[in-house]
């Protein structure tokens, strides 16, 4: 009886295993933390005063928003092109398949950094650029060094080459969806297109959400080696600072926060934005439900 | 019975010599069968009989090899010519599935959306009829397959048995002229099977022309006005389900019956 009625059950003390093991590291990254503190605070020549000075100085902040520009934008151009790669790729057109994989092939083939040089030096392979009938009179053109700038060199550039990561990202996400899901829209009259935008492209996105946030605090990085680009993004600013004063450290570390403190944010961003497309159990949809008549209740 | 009355008309489902391979390995190797307007018709079968195969032949997600395959007196995904069969455009081949509804093995509910949503995408969207008007019918199709309560669920808050019903009314929700089911009830629990054979049951009822795949005998015998016994790819036995599933006349059939009762 007093087995069914006192289900406490009396925890045992149990003697901890020794872990001296620990201890060891605790005490090995205890001083290789003071001597870290130590060291940013001895020399001088991390120079947290220039930092300080520079962190929110005009230059830096316009910098600074040039990056995020260039990340938006790039980013942009990848995500679309990235799903009309990613669709041509999986499409049963033998030529739009072969284009889809040839341009994936090739972008992700060569360095970015190239490819942003080649962009810079446009010029230099078509001096002009116009819009004509093939192989036949140009209506207008235009020289390329104005319509090529260094922005637009630096968004060619960058979106280009994303949307052949982001093609991958997406043909994963789509190739995550259940077949069955295809052949009940296929079943119903749908179109190909209407099935891919209606069925197939919503349930991808809990595979294409989280990668995607990967590739655009990768970008963000990313956006730095278009300094050679002599466009003024967050390093290239940092960079025009220091060839005239020559606190390069003290200004690469102001640019390097900078990138951090937006890491950061993009990091804390894209939790939630993982929290919120696997919630695969909703039950009942609230909107759906005020959708209803009360009769049909 | 409207069976009997309309079965001078034009067979709802026509196949003369229906053939089909994947690659080397002949699945269909020539079924002629006829299924009349308004009439049930259960194909029964082993697994790996292609009795599946010989139904997703009929809305066209897979190709024929050879052979004609007419539903309302058309082919589905072609049209013939001089005695050759041309391919149709995407369009048309969809104009026509969206006449034939068809209930999966796994149910294949949109899983992004509610019930409600899945029974109202494609008269909405594919119909482009107006949206009242179609959340109407759909709240009663609903109803009548008695889910009215769990129009804004899920399909992931549904049981098995549910979702299977709110299939059933997402394909009737496109009013089709034909109903296919493929093996309906073979992924529920048992204790789900029968309400999903009630819906049926009285969908029957109602005089729609349907071919099920399944292997339920009972409901063969009990709704079917006609079965049909496949095996290696061809219709070993076809007849009266009463008399056919109790005293075969094929060892391949009685052997199988066995098994299976």
């Amino acid at each position: 009886m007093t087995a069914i009625s006192a289900p406490r059950i009396q925890e045992e003390p149990v003697v901890p295993l020794r872990r001296p093991g620990r201890w060891v590291t605790y005490a090995v990254a205890a001083v290789l933390a003071a001597m870290f503190v130590h060291t940013l605070l001895t020399n001088k020549n991390f120079g947290w005063d220039v930092v300080g000075n520079y962190l929110g100085s005009g230059e830096i902040l316009a910098g600074l928003g040039k990056t995020i520009e260039l990340t938006v934008i790039a980013m942009a151009i990848g995500i679309v092109l990235g799903v009309v790669l990613a669709v041509l790729r999986l499409s049963a057109n033998p030529a739009m398949k072969g284009f889809a994989s040839l341009y994936i092939w090739f972008f992700r083939g060569t360095p970015v950094f190239v490819q942003l040089l080649f962009w810079g030096y446009a010029s230099a392979l078509y001096p002009r650029l116009g819009i004509g009938i093939p192989f036949g009179p140009q209506f207008v053109s235009a020289p390329t060094n104005v319509l090529i700038t260094p922005f637009i060199a630096a968004i060619l550039g960058l979106g280009l080459n994303e949307g052949a990561y982001m093609a991958e990202v997406v043909r994963a996400g789509i190739l995550s969806v259940d077949r069955g899901q295809t052949e009940a829209a296929q079943a119903l009259g749908m179109s190909r297109l209407r099935t891919l935008r209606r069925v197939v492209l919503p349930q991808a996105m809990r595979v294409i959400i989280p990668p995607t946030g990967n590739q655009v605090i990768t970008m963000l990085k990313t956006t730095s080696l278009v300094s050679v680009l002599a466009f003024p993004e967050l390093l290239y600013s940092a960079q025009l600072v220091y060839s005239t004063n020559f606190k390069t450290i003290p200004l690469l570390i102001t640019a390097s926060l900078w990138y951090l403190l937006m890491t950061s944010v993009l990091n804390v961003g894209q939790h939630f934005l993982e929290r919120r497309f696997n919630r695969s159990e909703r039950a009942v949809s609230r909107r759906a439900a005020a959708e209803i008549p009360s009769e049909g209740r | 019975m409207t069976a009997v009355e309309t079965s001078r008309e034009a067979p709802m489902v026509e196949a003369v010599n229906v053939c089909k391979s994947f690659g080397s390995a002949a699945v269909l190797k020539g079924i002629d069968l006829e299924v009349r307007r308004g009439e049930v018709m259960t194909l029964l079968g082993p697994s790996g009989s292609g009795k599946s195969t010989f139904l997703r032949l009929i809305n066209h997600l897979e190709t024929l090899s050879a052979g004609r395959l007419y539903v309302d007196g058309q082919l589905v995904g072609y049209s013939e010519r001089n005695g050759r069969l041309h391919e149709l455009p995407p369009s048309a081949v969809q104009r026509r599935r969206a006449e034939i509804g068809m209930v999966f093995q796994r149910f294949n509910l949109f899983a992004h959306m509610t019930a409600l949503q899945n029974v109202m995408e494609a008269p909405v969207g594919v119909r482009r009829e107006k949206r009242e008007a179609v959340r109407k019918r759909a709240l009663e199709l609903l109803d009548r397959v008695g889910l009215a309560d769990k129009a804004s669920s899920y399909p992931s808050a549904l049981s098995g048995g549910q979702q299977q019903r709110v299939a059933i009314a997402r394909a009737l929700a496109m009013q089709p002229k034909l109903m296919l089911f493929d093996e309906p009830t073979s992924a529920l629990d048992p204790e789900l099977v029968g309400e999903v054979l009630d819906v049926m049951k009285d969908l029957a009822r109602s005089g729609m022309t349907m071919v099920v795949v399944t292997h339920e005998i009972g409901f063969a015998r009990e709704v079917a006005d006609h079965a049909v016994f496949i095996d290696g790819g061809v219709v070993v036995e076809s007849g009266n389900p009463a008399q056919m599933l109790t005293d075969p006349r094929h060892p391949r059939t009685k052997a199988f019956l066995g098994k299976v009762l």
